[in-house]
């Protein structure tokens, strides 16, 4: 496999600002690459140079094999991205307006439209751009940024301020979107989402990437305990502070919460006394991977 | 990487922006034309009012009077009877007629007010004239002089003639300004500048689009303002009126460069089309496009004389109603394209991608 992305010592500055502060990435070709981070991480202005928007004070970008910077018309072709804001042209109905980018790309309307049945907006193609609900918006800007079929793709915070129903609506688009073989890379600041959708994960901060790593793993290299919760009554604190594997226990609303680095065997114990009613295992999350990465309040 | 298709989907969606938009089909299309009908119909429909006269006692003159006179003077005045000297010049006092004649013997006595000064010059010599008519074509002499006036300017010159390409200028100074510095911040603001950067369409192409809906936009406007101000004012243009085609193309890429300007500085739309207004507006009125600027004092047609509406305005006069030739439209057409590279240089260096 031959690399889609290769960021080396990649630095930018905004006045006493470091943005991007000695970034070094690579992405494989097919790969669908989260990078997360609270906001004002860097994870914009990261993606705005490996586009090739911006020039670097230091360190290269090659994306596809060739430079980005100064803007490479070779490349653009080959690649789609979704800004952040909603990039439209005013008061252009939705068929329209990916039309009009079909033609910027010289792609036939009629793959703007497979487009628009593929992200669902085909009811509302005569509808105008402001007409669309936050998630029709991120759909309709997901398909232009698809419409002439990129190698690779970059979607900047396509969930941003959407409900938690539009987002998993729009989950489902974005866990196909790389089938082809495509190369997707998207940002977010929601933990569950690069869980979902992505194969690895760079997490960011500060304009660094502080650690890059499938989600698993970055899960399984925090170590921390998991956490398993009995429903009230079934358990008292003591008894519980008995129980062979568990570090801690404290009360709380939902019950009695048993911490322990063995879950296998507290609720194997738990099964054999006839305790499972109610019970909730949590293991460690993305979320306290950052947490413990970052050494911050989230932010998001 | 510049093609025509994409060169006609820009356009299109611009296109398509600008029509679906009502606040700027408005002000661009309708306003003006708003401001014609009222100059054109209103003032021009006023025309020269007639003279009030109020006729005491038994007028001779009036009566001798051949019928070519006696219907130049029906023309110039209006002529009310009265018996009581007394009551008439009274009138003419409260302003209520402008002028009460009376015979003495043979003399034609005239009791006038200097209320209004034109008036009491037009009917002083009015009536100097019909006196000395009479005297003549009682002598039974032919005359030997005969006098024919010519106005300078096309005979046909009335109040729609000044104003049709005084507002036609202002119109297409709005829509150019407004249009560009709109698309700008627009543009920027939704990132999608940034968008188009990132498709395989080179800068030329985008800014070719937006100068060719402009130019479209600034010659419709052209041919609205022109055909309606024939087909209902009596607008008649003289010969080398197309050489204000290429003038309006010219001062249609100035007041977008300035439109640039503004949307560079800005940093909201409405910003940028308030400071687009602040420029045109005062403009408008400095460069004569609402009243004549020839009876305005010096130092203010010096000012008016740096603005580049001035030299759109004039030019546009001078081909359109003043019949001159088209090279009068040389010299403004280079005016107003220095203005244009001057102003865009600026706009270029002062120019940011985002308006963090």
């Amino acid at each position: 496999m031959s690399a889609a992305i290769e960021v080396v010592d990649l630095a930018v500055s905004y006045g006493d600002v470091r943005a991007v502060d000695g970034v070094n990435l690579e992405v494989a070709e097919g790969e669908f690459v989260g990078v997360l981070g609270p906001n004002g991480a860097g994870k914009t202005t990261l993606l705005e140079l490996v586009e090739g928007l911006r020039r670097p004070d230091a360190g290269t970008v090659r994306v596809l094999g060739e430079p980005v910077w100064p803007r490479n018309p070779r490349l653009l072709p080959r690649i789609g991205v979704q800004l952040q804001a909603s990039s439209f042209f005013e008061r252009l109905t939705t068929r329209e307006q990916i039309h009009t980018f079909a033609s910027l790309y010289g792609v036939a309307p009629a793959r703007g439209d497979e487009w628009l049945e593929r992200v669902g907006l085909v009811d509302k193609a005569d509808t105008r751009v402001e007409g669309l609900s936050g998630g029709q918006a991120q759909r309709l800007s997901i398909a232009c940024a698809l419409v002439h079929d990129p190698e690779l793709v970059f979607l900047d915070e396509p969930t941003a301020a959407l409900d938690p129903q539009a987002r998993r609506n729009l989950w489902d688009l974005l866990a196909g979107i790389n089938d082809s073989g495509r190369t997707v890379v998207l940002t977010t600041h929601y933990m569950d989402e690069a869980e979902v959708l992505c194969d690895r994960v760079a997490v960011m901060d500060a304009g660094r990437v502080l650690r890059m790593d499938t989600p698993a793993a970055l899960v399984r290299g925090l170590d921390a305990p998991a956490r398993i919760t009995v429903a009230p009554g079934q358990l008292r604190l003591d008894e519980a502070r008995g129980l062979p594997g568990v570090a801690d226990a404290v009360e709380s609303l939902d019950g009695v919460v048993l911490v322990t680095r063995d879950p296998a065997r507290v609720v194997a114990r738990l099964a054999a006394e006839d305790r499972l009613d109610g019970v909730r295992v949590q293991t460690a999350t993305l979320e306290d991977v950052f947490l413990d990465l970052t050494g911050r309040e989230y932010r998001a | 990487m510049t093609g025509l298709a994409p060169f006609r989907a820009l356009s299109l969606a611009i296109v398509r922006g600008f029509l679906r938009d009502r606040a700027s089909v408005f002000f661009s299309m309708v306003f003006p034309l708003m401001f014609l009908v009222l100059f054109g119909g209103l003032l021009g429909s006023q025309g020269q009012s007639e003279v009030d006269l109020v006729r005491v006692g038994e007028v001779a003159l009036l009566d001798e009077m051949d019928a070519d006179a006696r219907a130049a003077f029906d023309d110039t005045f209006e002529v009310t009877r009265s018996d009581d000297l007394a009551s008439a010049i009274a009138e003419v006092r409260r302003g209520d007629a402008d002028v009460a004649i009376e015979m003495r013997g043979d003399t034609l006595v005239a009791h006038y007010t200097q209320t209004d000064q034109v008036k009491a010059a037009v009917t002083q010599g009015a009536l100097r004239a019909f006196v000395d008519g009479t005297n003549v074509a009682q002598s039974g002499e032919p005359p030997r002089f005969a006098l024919e006036t010519e106005r300078v300017e096309d005979e046909s010159l009335d109040t729609i003639q000044f104003v049709t390409p005084g507002l036609l200028g202002w119109a297409v100074a709005m829509s150019a300004a407004f249009g560009a510095a709109a698309t700008l911040q627009g543009w920027r603001q939704t990132k999608l500048l940034r968008r188009l950067q990132l498709a395989p369409v080179s800068t030329r192409t985008v800014v070719a689009a937006r100068v060719a809906v402009t130019l479209g936009i600034a010659l419709v406007q052209m041919a609205i303002f022109l055909g309606l101000g024939a087909a209902a004012f009596g607008l008649t243009l003289s010969g080398s009126w197309w050489a204000a085609v290429p003038l309006v193309v010219v001062g249609t890429l100035c007041f977008m460069a300035i439109g640039l300007l503004a949307g560079a500085l800005a940093r909201t739309t409405e910003g940028a089309v308030n400071a687009a207004n602040i420029v045109v507006l005062p403009m408008a009125f400095l460069s004569g496009s609402f009243f004549d600027l020839s009876a305005a004092p010096g130092w203010l047609q010096a000012v008016s004389n740096v603005l580049p509406l001035k030299h759109l305005n004039e030019g546009m006069l001078d081909v359109m109603v003043r019949g001159e030739g088209p090279a009068a439209v040389l010299v403004p057409m280079a005016i107003l394209a220095a203005f244009a590279v001057v102003v865009t240089l600026a706009a270029a260096r002062i120019f940011r991608w985002e308006t963090a």
